[in-house]
């Protein structure tokens, strides 16, 4: 898979979409960005569904220009695109170790259960265990096993998170693990510095895409700046979430 | 003439009538005549539900016998009932909270409700009324981890490798019309005389289930289990 294409449907007042089509590319990182209601979690729906004028907006998305039968598009769906939703939690009642191997199992795959829960562990500060209760995870650790599942587990070259910035998780490391592996990755995002990390950024209002801005030299170099704060602001966190003092 | 039989079963609050009313739009668009059976112990709401969509409908409250046994009892009136109606699909939802009986029989297409936060834990406890369903549909979708989705449709079709797997938003509609354009399929008139049960259903009659309320080995007559120690 190269590239998505996503045709414009309509608005939520049935005007037709601003951008009537957008190619978006497998290795590059897009951030969504707009009000809250805007359609940016409708959005990530209707890309993981592979929509095909059967939803509100009635757009349609497209994976390297294929046309996909009903029945492939449920079939395909899962294997192409990899989305944590904005309210997704655990249900399962087993084991974080066990969670993971029935999903490699799905996925006829080896893999290694102690690296995923280490490289979920760099992500959250407060460590998972293999043999802890998948639905007992604190939101935080919950993220982070989805993340790390995603990356390692998950074949599918495109992944949409729906907001990344809650419950506390490290989110420079959480990207750079999913963008280590060459995938198309949007992310839905209220805060600054996500949304300029990303060259291109997509503009959500009332249910359609409005526009796609890229990066300005100026935004680059906003980012750089929101960077260090950012992480002037986690070892500030750190310090007091560890009871130290901060001078 | 009424050309088939849809089973809608699943247990409590899984989603069935959201199904029904994303599908049942879809099935009129193609011009086919729908009549709907509820059936429950207690009470239930899904008959109005029905009605306001504007098909026949008919409630069965089975009070304190099994719903599914209740229901069997009950076929030929209601194909009866909905071939008078000129009905070509008559829908049945049923209370689904038995999970060892299964009303499905041989000429109905039979199939079973799952949704991803409570039938997802054990599918295998669901029994006959999962392995012998000709389709599944897993609802719910929007509220769990895709990975969990991935392994609730392999244990699906791991206990019903035979069985059409559909995946349903129940609160969007969002994969309705793959479920619809699949049923709305009609084959020529059906003669549903002579229908069969799928899976027989297991003898309930105990002293308990004819209104018995003293607890003790003396009162207990009938069909009675005992636990293994
Ligand atoms: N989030 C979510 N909620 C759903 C979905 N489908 C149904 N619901 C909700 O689940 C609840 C139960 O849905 P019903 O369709 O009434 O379930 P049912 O199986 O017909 O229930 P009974 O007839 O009482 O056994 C309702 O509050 C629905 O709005 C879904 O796909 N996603
Ligand atoms: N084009 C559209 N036509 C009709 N309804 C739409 C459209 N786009 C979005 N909606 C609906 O609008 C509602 C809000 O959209 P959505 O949840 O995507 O907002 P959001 O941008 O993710 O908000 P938040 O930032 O609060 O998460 C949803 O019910 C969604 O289905
Ligand atoms: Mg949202
Ligand atoms: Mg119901
Ligand atoms: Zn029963
Ligand atoms: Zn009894």
């Amino acid at each position: 898979m190269h590239k998505l294409i996503i045709c414009g449907g309509n608005d939520k007042y049935g005007n037709s979409e601003g951008i009537q089509r957008l190619d978006l590319f497998r290795g590059e990182l897009y951030t969504i960005v707009g009000n809250t209601g805007s359609g940016k979690s409708r959005l990530m729906k209707d890309i993981e569904q592979l929509a095909d004028h059967d939803t509100v907006t009635q757009r349609r998305v497209f994976i390297d220009g294929k046309q996909f039968t009903w029945e492939e598009r449920q079939e395909q769906s899962l294997h192409f695109v990899a989305h944590l939703g904005q309210n997704m939690r655990f249900m399962l009642d087993t084991t974080v170790e066990e969670f993971l191997n029935l999903h490699a199992h799905c996925r006829a795959k080896e893999v290694d259960t102690n690296e995923i829960i280490f490289q979920a562990n760099q992500i959250t500060p407060e460590a998972i265990m293999p043999n802890q209760s998948l639905n007992l995870l604190s939101g935080g650790q919950t993220r982070a096993l989805m993340i790390a599942d995603i990356a390692l587990i998950c074949d599918s070259p495109i992944v949409l998170i729906d907001e990344i910035e809650n419950a506390g998780i490290d989110k420079e490391k959480a990207f750079a693990l999913l963008l280590s592996k060459e995938k198309l990755v949007m992310i839905v995002t209220h805060d600054p510095h996500t949304a300029l990390m990303a060259k291109q950024r997509i503009v959500m209002e009332a249910g359609a895409i409005k526009q796609v801005i890229q990066r300005s030299e100026k935004e680059a170099a906003i980012f750089e700046q929101l960077s260090k704060e950012y992480r002037k602001q986690k070892r500030l966190q750190n310090a007091i979430r560890n009871g130290e003092g901060v001078i | 003439m009424l050309k088939k039989v849809i089973l809608i079963s699943g247990g409590a609050a899984v989603g069935k009538t959201a199904v029904l009313k994303n599908i049942i739009p879809l099935l009129q668009s193609k011009d086919i005549a729908l009549s709907v059976c509820k059936i429950d112990c207690v009470a239930t709401k899904d008959g109005l539900v029905y009605e306001n969509m504007g098909i026949p409908s008919v409630v069965g409250i089975s009070g304190d016998i099994c719903p599914d046994h209740f229901l069997v009892s009950n076929l030929p009136e209601l194909y009866h009932w909905a071939d008078e109606k000129t009905s070509d699909i008559l829908l049945i939802e049923t209370a689904g909270l038995c999970h060892r009986c299964s009303p499905a029989t041989e000429k109905m297409t039979a199939g079973c409700v799952l949704d991803c936060t409570s039938s997802c834990q054990a599918p295998a406890q669901l029994g006959p009324m999962l392995t012998y369903a000709d389709f599944v549909v897993l609802t719910k979708i929007d509220m769990v981890s895709q990975a969990e989705r991935e392994i609730i449709l392999w244990k699906i079709k791991d206990l019903n490798p035979s069985a059409k797997l559909f995946t349903i938003d129940g609160l969007t509609g969002y994969g309705a019309e793959g479920l619809a354009d699949w049923l709305g399929g009609l084959s020529k008139e059906e003669n549903f005389d002579d229908d069969i049960l799928r899976h027989s259903m297991p003898s309930g009659v105990c002293s308990y289930c004819v209104g018995e309320k003293r607890v003790g080995s003396v009162y207990q007559q009938g069909v009675v289990g005992k636990i293994e120690f």
